[in-house]
């Protein structure tokens, strides 16, 4: 299992950080109901990195916000180990706080007490590299500092889940790289568990245990990769690219066969 | 520069392992990159130093006034406008804020108008600030009373003022009640067009961290509306004084001493041009200092510090 590579404390006593069985999701479209999403069932284990990948629209956003519980299924059920943090595609800081506030106000919304919650978000700073930047501005934040801050903040809720919602996807390549290497050692040092969404192939092997590809218009679960390749991984890998051709051609088959009916 | 500033602060994480050389490849992932490029994508904000100010801001209304003095002079001495009943010189109206100053006049006026208005005001703030919360947070009241707020907006204070004499009389109640039903819808729906403009991002974002009911409404939709609030609250201010003048000067009686506008009135009464050429600047050189000194610092304050102030 995937859970045996983690340390010892990521182990819960739950068997799982969220499962989510026979999920259903229909809109009220100009054409009647429209459904988003048909029966999804996954698992994600505890301490588990799992990315969910699929075709623009496919309803990535909508799954992910079902489990962060921002909105409710039509059908099924979504049980997940305590409130999840979701980290968003654009960072959803709040502007009218400097950087450190901003983990301080999700540790103050957590319950921790006054006096410790500096310290705490100077830890959580230090952990996504910008120990500096603790009285600045969101606005004096580059786009890669910001998804570093907004990150920080999403573990300052100390939930066992947490979800990503594309949110290196505004990034230049490089800035990217950066931050892959920081979320796989921050999952690695906290023993978090990662549904990671993305469209991008490469991104989803490069960081994941275990890929998730769904279909679109509706939403099904496709396929499966289990990632085998061990961890100190580069998007430029010669596995990473050879599982990312095989994907990408399975995404592709999913595409065209839209373009059919 | 600014990358060097930045540097230091950034750069002390990734120096030990890597130093500066970029794309190096660094046993311990990408660190010495991602230095580098934290210092290139932070811009360094500075303040404008005082010289600037002085030159941007101070001078071209300076230079304004100036003009219109000089005009306002030149009708006069070029005779195109020979009638004092009609249009004073600015040197009568100097000897009129002069004789006022020193009989030590000038400033009671002033205060007297400025008291009234700023205390209305605070009333005003009280009143609208709970209202507007009910008016965007609750759905009823919403639907119920919100048309009629922003319809009253367009209502010029003034209607108000004959209702205010018959039911208050002739006294400072009836002042503040103009004052209130002026600045009141304002301010109310400063804060609720403030709350409906914030982004729904922020709300889902307060919601995944456990800000929701007064929690949310207080770390998440107070601060979120607080441009918009700001706003009313400057064109309540404008609708106070403005209400406040109207009040003054129809309203005008021994008892309630006399402030801008019963000078304005009493000026008329007495055909003295200079006089009511001292109320009307004082009454704008009050509205103008009020929102310089309280109102545009505060409103200049929130949006530089969430960035939405170009600068310059
Ligand atoms: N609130 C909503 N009301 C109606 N339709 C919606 C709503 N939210 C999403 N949809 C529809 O559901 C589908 C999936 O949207 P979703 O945002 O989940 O896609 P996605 O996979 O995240 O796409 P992307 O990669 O572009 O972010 C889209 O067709 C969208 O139009
Ligand atoms: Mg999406």
């Amino acid at each position: 299992m995937a859970t045996t590579i983690l340390k010892a404390e990521g182990a819960a006593s739950v068997e799982y950080a969220a499962r989510i069985e026979h999920v259903s999701k229909s809109f009220a479209g100009p054409a009647g109901q429209q459904l988003v999403l048909d029966d999804i069932t996954l698992d994600v284990a505890p301490g588990e990195f799992v990315t969910l990948l699929g075709a623009s629209g496919c309803g990535k956003s909508t799954l992910l916000n079902l489990v962060a519980g921002l909105d409710r299924p039509t059908a099924g059920g979504i049980t997940t180990d305590g409130r999840p943090s979701l980290m968003f595609q654009e960072h959803a800081l709040f502007p009218w706080l400097t950087a450190g506030k901003n983990i301080e106000l999700a540790l103050k919304l957590r319950g921790v007490p006054k006096n410790e919650r500096r310290g705490r978000a100077g830890e959580l700073l230090e952990l996504v590299r910008l120990t500096g930047s603790y009285g600045k501005r969101v606005h004096e934040l580059s786009g890669g500092m910001r998804q570093r801050v907004a990150l920080a903040r999403a573990l300052a809720q100390d939930s066992r889940l947490l979800l990503m919602d594309e949110p290196f996807a505004a990034l230049d390549a490089i800035t990217r790289d950066v931050l892959h290497d920081e979320l796989t050692r921050i999952w690695a040092e906290t023993g978090v568990s990662v549904l990671f969404v993305t469209h991008n192939v490469r991104e989803a092997v490069r960081l994941a245990q275990r890929v998730v590809l769904l279909s679109s218009r509706p939403g099904r679960v496709a396929r499966e990769w289990r990632v085998d390749i061990p961890q100190p991984r580069r998007i430029e890998d010669a596995p990473v690219a050879e599982l990312s051709l095989e994907i990408t051609e399975v995404l592709r088959g999913e595409i065209r066969r839209h373009g059919q009916h | 520069m600014a990358s060097t500033e930045t540097t230091g602060t950034a750069g002390t994480t990734a120096s030990a392992e890597d130093g500066a050389a970029p794309g190096g490849p660094a046993k311990d992932g990408l660190g010495g990159l991602e230095a580098g490029l934290d210092a290139l994508e932070t811009s360094a904000t500075d303040r404008t130093p005082l010289r600037r100010t002085l030159v941007d801001k101070v001078l071209p209304p300076v230079v304004a006034v100036a003009v219109v003095l000089l005009v306002w002079q030149a009708l006069i001495s070029l005779k195109v406008v020979d009638d004092p009943s009609k249009l004073p010189s600015p040197a009568d109206v100097g000897d009129e804020f002069k004789d006022a100053w020193l009989e030590g006049r000038l400033l009671g006026y002033i205060w007297t108008s400025v008291s009234r208005g700023l205390l209305g005001f605070l009333f005003a703030l009280a009143i609208g600030t709970p209202l507007g919360l009910l008016v965007a947070r609750v759905k009823f009241v919403r639907a119920a009373i919100g048309p009629i707020l922003s319809g009253l907006q367009s209502l010029p204070s003034v209607a108000w003022v004959p209702p205010a004499v018959i039911w208050l009389g002739l006294n400072n109640s009836m002042m503040y009640a103009v004052i209130l039903l002026g600045a009141v819808p304002s301010i109310a729906n400063g804060l609720v067009s403030g709350i409906d403009q914030v982004p729904p991002l922020f709300l889902r974002a307060g919601r995944t961290m456990g800000a929701t009911g007064w929690r949310g409404a207080w770390h998440i939709v107070m601060p979120a509306a607080l441009p918009g609030y700001l706003a009313g609250l400057k064109q309540g201010w404008a609708f106070s004084w403005r209400s406040l003048m109207a009040a003054e000067i129809i309203a005008s009686s021994p008892d309630l001493g006399i402030g801008l506008g019963a000078l304005l009135e009493n000026g008329r009464n007495a055909s003295s041009m200079s006089m009511v050429f001292e109320a009307i600047i004082l009454i704008l050189f009050v509205g103008i200092a009020i929102d310089l000194l309280i109102f545009s610092p505060l409103e200049r304050r929130v949006l530089r510090g969430r960035g939405l102030l170009v600068k310059g």
